[in-house]
């Protein structure tokens, strides 16, 4: 029997290593389908394919039970994952995706949970199954509870201001980062109790909530990507402590661009890592932003959609400077329709995306690809901000820090150095917002204050209609 | 065994970092939601601990079907919102773009 049995479990452990290593490639190979805008959807369904291999290998596995409840998790885990990628507005998608984020950590958490009670407490199992399984159930906890977090202030369940304890967050997320190590090293050492696993678990996740609440809005696309590498690499974790190929690679991909895409955003806005993490970002702004205002004792002027469209129409190049106002307001087709009907006025229409518009990297993109803005109108800041020189209008729509002069004049400004877009350098800026209130960061805008600035106040999708109007009316 | 898997996990880590560093800031929201729904493998883990698992407390048995149901939503969700972003990317109505360009 033992030998039948050997021959069959040499047989289907290989089968489905090369299972494995196909479902991996294939998301290698997808991916890289994701350089391109026209690749990127066979990309992306190629990834998917290799999921579905990966799943179906793992059911290959000798001496699988459990089956019942297995289907039903799938099966429940569909039916709620479905509709809500299907139905979620492409205006919150980064709090969906801090939402499938913090689900995948929570599911690490909860499997390295799950073992420690199954070998009772890790006993006699080798430090390398050990670690990873702790290291996973840290990491796993953090990326869950910011996620959340995360969530619940881009959701604007909770304020997008920063939350935090002042000076003692700094000490205890320090306390809270060790007692979870501490633990990791007692369950390590020998210790078998289930508290030692709550109290790591516990205070993992008091870190998460810790670290993300006192996190400003603004900052908050590089938090997301940020706990993103983290679960990638406590699944990795998990795919050490399981021996499980696909785990490891998948999740140390994952890993590998969650990091190089935070540096990138962080880049973009001229903030370190570190300082991110440190948080209180937003509160300094809005002592800065109050004293700004005091000094500036300027004042605004409104304008009317009509004046906006007289503008708008006799000028030779507009610039439309998109930015989360935009998105919440869905006014993306109504932009799209007033580009249009510029261009049939032989005017010039541009669009200047910064890199750290809306929530995310690529958000204004999105957006106004589902508009159908063609793709080579679309310029990224360094292409466009020479061009602000030559530009009559500049239309800035519901974007705040990405425009404010505060960036590049300013040193005692909390967004002092970050790379900015110009617009004050065109001949006139009119800028479409609901309020004066100052934007996410909860820093004033200097821009507004301008004597080339006028104000178009109210909803940015009807001020947009309004002007289109007026301008098919001239 | 061990040593092996530290040996794919960093070359992965090279791989994942090759692959992606060459992606245009435009995708960076689909890159990072297509990302998101890799780890969703995780889900691997929790059926092979549940399906290998042998008398499981109810307590891990909970645990580890609410990190299969995690894990799936973590998949499912993540490849179809980001089917869904790039959907709006494949569209693009170039001849138009011509159009224009002539009429200057």
């Amino acid at each position: 029997m033992s030998a039948v049995l050997a021959t069959s479990l040499i047989h289907s452990g290989d089968l489905i290593a090369v299972l494995y290593i196909i479902s991996f490639s294939l998301f290698i190979y997808g991916l890289s389908g994701l350089t391109g805008p026209r690749t990127a959807v066979r990309g992306n369904r190629i990834a998917a394919v290799g999921m579905a291999l990966a799943l179906l290998a793992t059911f290959l596995i000798e001496g699988m039970g459990n089956w019942v409840l297995i289907i039903i998790a799938l099966i429940i885990g569909t039916i709620i994952g479905i509709p809500s990628a299907r139905s979620v507005k492409m205006t919150a998608v980064p709090q969906m995706v801090a939402l499938f984020n913090g689900v995948g950590g929570g599911a690490v958490a909860l499997i390295a949970w799950a073992e420690f009670n199954k070998t009772n407490g890790f006993a006699d199992e080798p430090l390398t199954f050990i670690i990873p399984s702790l290291f996973g159930a840290i990491v796993g906890s953090v990326s869950f509870w910011g996620s959340n977090i995360a969530f619940a202030k881009l959701q604007e369940i909770l304020p997008g201001r920063p939350i935090g304890a002042g000076r003692l967050q700094q000490p205890l997320n320090l306390l809270l980062l060790l007692i979870a190590v501490g633990s990791a090293a007692a369950i390590a050492s020998g210790e078998t109790a289930t508290i030692y696993i709550l109290v790591l678990l516990i205070a993992s996740a008091l870190l998460g909530l810790f670290v993300v609440l006192p996190i400003g809005g603004a900052d908050m696309p590089v938090v997301i990507s940020l706990l993103n590498a983290f679960t990638g690499l406590s699944a990795a974790a998990t795919g050490l402590a399981l021996n499980n190929t696909a785990l490891i690679v998948a999740g140390m991909i994952v890993g590998a661009s969650g990091t190089i895409l935070t540096r990138l955003m962080a880049d973009a806005m001229n903030r370190s890592i570190p300082s991110i993490i440190a948080g209180g970002f937003g509160g300094g702004g809005g002592e800065a932003g109050a004293e700004g205002a005091g000094e500036h004792g300027g004042t605004v002027r409104a304008t009317s959609a009509a004046d906006a469209a007289i503008q708008m129409a006799f000028a030779r190049q507009v610039v439309i400077v998109p930015g989360y106002g935009m998105a919440v307001a869905q006014a993306q087709h109504a932009v799209r329709e007033l580009a249009t009907e510029l261009e049939k006025r032989n005017v010039e229409v541009k669009y200047a995306i910064h890199p750290v518009a809306g929530r995310m990297p690529g958000h204004m993109n999105v957006l106004l690809a589902e508009a159908d803005v063609p793709y080579d109108q679309l310029k990224e800041m360094d292409e466009i901000n020479p061009e602000f020189g030559r530009t009559d209008v500049a239309l800035v729509i519901g974007a705040n820090d990405v425009t404010n002069p505060a960036a590049n004049t300013n040193s005692d400004s909390p967004i002092y150095g970050m790379p900015i877009l110009n617009v004050n350098e065109s001949k006139s800026v009119i800028v479409l917002k609901r309020s004066m209130n100052p934007g996410f960061a909860g820093i004033e805008n200097e821009l507004y204050f301008e004597p080339m600035t006028s104000m178009l106040f109210g909803d940015a999708k009807s001020s947009v209609a309004e002007i289109t109007t007026e301008l098919a009316a001239l | 065994m061990f040593i092996t898997n530290v040996a794919i996990l960093v070359l992965a880590g090279f791989v994942g970092y090759a692959v992606i560093s060459k992606v245009p800031n435009t995708l960076h929201t689909p890159l990072m939601s297509g990302t998101n729904a890799i780890h969703g493998i995780v889900v691997l883990g929790g059926i092979i601990v549940l399906g290998l698992g042998e008398d499981l407390s109810a307590l891990d048995k909970g645990l580890l079907v609410i990190a299969i149901i995690f894990g799936t939503i973590n998949v499912v969700g993540g490849f179809l919102v980001t089917d869904r972003m790039l959907e709006m990317f494949k569209s693009k109505p170039a001849p138009v773009k011509q159009d224009d360009e002539e009429q200057k």
